[in-house]
């Protein structure tokens, strides 16, 4: 067995192919890096190529010692554990090698640090459950949000569910990818840039009422920022719509309304789901 | 007037009621519907205000007149204030267009007694009505019943909302006759039991007919007031687990009353909040549903109100130091459940994960126990946490220490301090 630096595309297919690659070869990987991360080593290394078929057989092979060892590996792909491909990886190793009585256990060296960053995935879609706001723009519910772990594909189907009749999207800032969903159908696709929209006068109305709302209903003789600030981290006020700044509020015909910003056009066809690739909504170059 | 200061005017007034909570409601979607309540224990917050406590239903009163003076309501008709009330359109477009921006999780809607407490609930009726069949609202809903209100509204109100609550307010029944001469116990309880009742004959309904109309899913609920009147900590506690028991209640909540007006009988406009006990009751209250205390193992006559310093379980362990250390190897999960620092989350662990082999000091850690209160209590494979060594005195001076931090306000901290000192 050899030390071996592995660098794929990116993909979860990528990652499992380097699981794939390493049994094949008999390397032992001592790091497992993205093309696009550009990291220089001064070990041995390989770059390696996805071939969906052998990312199948490694994630069979995995779902049959265990389902709860494959939940944890795909969802560990999902956050933001440094170093998760190689967290990972050596999951997969001691499941092959001594099957998957250690995923019992909690305290399990190997376990732990994947299990703690799944719990802060799952911590912080259900956050975002509640914190993600939507706007209306002809017709379509639009957000924002700006994650550290990719939970789009763990909101999917509880948004999808909630607002079945509804065509709406999400777009995560930090990964730049998106969720739409129109007529029964969700896809997450890639999208390098976005806009929202100024609120037309429906939609400022509802945010200026929502707004008022959220001031009244705390109590003053109860005021503890410090509890709201344990709840509620500030790193998601910035998408919230309680937290915005006057402009926010002001209805793009207002003459104080700043220069305004093309609608999410390309989704507002009901019927059809957005395209991959798509130039949907309004993507700046 | 417009909905925008109707609004402020109707949230303002509800702002008093503690209860902000989704859970309990299972609710799958419909098509055709919008809208989905899912059951999850923690329900879901969709902001926290200003002061810390979670935003999750659009909570506001079908209308802020009222027709009786309980006194430490700022609603009561002698309150010189500006009344309004919603109409049913205004109310039912509010709750859609709020939801489905995400703002909320549903409805929350209390009301003043408008002329009368039947003609009240058929407002309410049929804001809820509009929302449900025109709107094809399938959110989370939860009303107040209107003690007095005909037993039928009871029943319509029921088949429209998730849950139900009849709120208690005042601990005993000498401090309503005084503060709320209008109401009277039968007038409170007689709701409660209804629903209760009707709860449980729809649960044999549904047994057989899947599709009958379900009344009041998520259960009843109702709110006490702290700090309003001179009940006790083990009165509150003891009425809590009383409700529990006998009317099936799915959450009690506490309201750390806040002086909205000078009235002899009540405490003064420059008194504050008593949030610690609001804060120990909730503790407590979370012992009786999910970790099988009786009220009488933490309070007594003779010791009616909860230590300031530490919280009820600590305080429990504290005293029955021989029941400790516990083996977390061996022992069973009630005994594992009433050592500090162990959760529900952290006991299931351990039972697992004891499974596949012995567990020791370092493995707990990382299975989810505060070990900065565990380590005091238990033993694994027989041995305690290196270097631990403590008294009685020591004991108590260090959960001190590690509680202050975790206590929900700043002012509290200095409060419990000063007291420790003494
Ligand atoms: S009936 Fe309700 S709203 Fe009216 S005064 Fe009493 S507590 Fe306030």
């Amino acid at each position: 067995m050899v030390e071996m630096v592995y660098y794929y595309d990116g993909s979860f297919d990528g990652f499992l192919c380097c699981i794939f690659e390493s049994y094949a070869n008999k390397e032992i990987l001592t790091a497992i890096y993205r093309d696009e991360d550009d990291i220089p080593t001064l070990f041995a290394s390989r770059s390696i190529s996805t071939d969906k078929s052998h990312a199948n057989r490694v994630l069979r092979k995995v779902v049959k010692c265990s389902t709860c060892a494959a939940e944890l590996l795909q969802k560990g792909f999902l956050t933001c554990l440094p170093e998760k491909e190689l967290h990972l990886y050596h999951m997969v190793v001691k499941l092959l090698k001594e099957g998957p009585s250690f995923l019992r256990n909690v305290s399990d060296d190997t376990l732990h640090p994947v299990f703690a960053a799944v719990r802060h995935l799952h911590g912080e879609a259900h956050l975002l459950k509640g914190f993600v706001r939507f706007s209306e723009l002809g017709g379509v519910l639009g957000s924002e949000i700006e994650p550290k772990n990719r939970v789009l594909p763990l909101l999917r189907s509880h948004f999808c569910t909630r607002y079945q009749g509804e065509t709406f999207f999400i777009y995560d800032k930090t990964h730049k990818e998106a969720l739409f969903y129109a007529a029964g159908r969700a896809v997450i696709r890639p999208l390098e840039d976005f806009q929202m929209a100024a609120p037309d006068e429906t939609e400022a109305h509802y945010r200026v009422l929502w707004k008022r709302f959220y001031d009244t209903i705390a109590i003053k003789e109860r005021e503890n920022p410090r509890c709201r600030m344990t709840n509620m981290p500030k790193r998601y006020w910035n998408t919230m719509t309680e937290f915005q700044s006057e402009d926010y509020f002001k209805p793009q015909s207002s003459p104080a309304a700043g220069p305004a910003l093309s609608a999410p056009d390309g989704i507002s066809v009901p019927a059809t789901p957005p395209a991959p690739g798509l130039s949907a909504p309004a993507s700046s170059p | 007037m417009d909905v925008l200061e109707k609004l402020s005017i109707l949230t303002d007034a509800a702002k008093y009621d503690a209860a902000c909570t989704s859970s309990g409601g299972d609710r799958t979607a419909k098509k055709g519907y919008i809208g989905n309540t899912s059951a999850s224990l923690a329900g879901c917050c969709h902001s926290f205000s200003a002061d810390g406590r979670c935003v999750t239903l659009l909570k506001v009163l079908m209308t802020n007149c009222c027709v009786y003076d309980c006194k430490y309501c700022v609603n009561r008709r002698s309150n010189d204030t500006r009344r309004t009330a919603f109409t049913p359109e205004e109310l039912a477009d509010l709750t859609i267009n709020f939801y489905r921006r995400n703002y909320i999780e549903g409805l929350f809607l209390s009301s003043g007694v408008l002329r009368s407490p039947d003609y009240t609930m058929e407002l309410m009726i049929k804001s809820l009505r509009l929302l449900r069949e025109k709107y094809r609202f399938n959110g989370y809903i939860h009303a107040k019943a209107i003690p007095g209100a005909a037993p039928e509204l009871v029943e319509q109100l029921g088949l429209l909302a998730d849950r139900l609550s009849v709120n208690i307010e005042l601990p005993s029944e000498s401090a309503l006759k005084t503060l709320a001469p209008d109401k009277t116990k039968g007038a409170i309880l007689a709701p409660m039991r209804q629903i209760q009742v009707r709860n449980q004959e729809n649960k044999e309904e549904l047994v057989k007919y899947r599709h009958a109309p379900k009344f009041a899913p998520a259960g009843q609920s109702t709110q006490l007031i702290v700090g309003a009147t001179a009940d006790t900590d083990f009165q509150i506690l003891r009425l809590t687990q009383g409700l529990y028991d006998r009317y099936r209640l799915k959450r009690v909540f506490f309201s750390a009353y806040v002086p909205v007006v000078e009235h002899a009988l009540l405490p003064a406009k420059n008194v504050k909040p008593p949030l610690l006990r609001e804060h120990r009751l909730y503790q407590a209250d979370w012992l009786l549903r999910f970790y099988k205390f009786r009220a009488e193992e933490l309070l007594d006559e003779s010791n009616p109100s909860f230590d300031t310093r530490v919280d009820p379980k600590c305080s429990w362990a504290l005293a029955h130091l021989d029941f400790f250390p516990v083996e977390v190897n061996t022992a069973d999960y009630e005994t594992l459940l009433r050592v500090p620092g162990i959760g529900i989350v952290s006991a299931r662990r351990i039972l697992t994960a004891r499974r596949v082999g012995p567990l020791h000091i370092d493995d707990l850690k990382k299975l989810g126990v505060v070990m900065k209160r565990a380590q005091y209590f238990l033993t694994a494979s027989g041995r305690v946490a290196d270097g631990l060594r403590f008294t009685p005195d020591s004991l108590l001076h260090n959960l001190i220490a590690v509680e202050q931090p975790l206590l929900p306000q700043q002012d509290m901290v200095q409060l419990s301090l000063f007291d420790s000192a003494g």
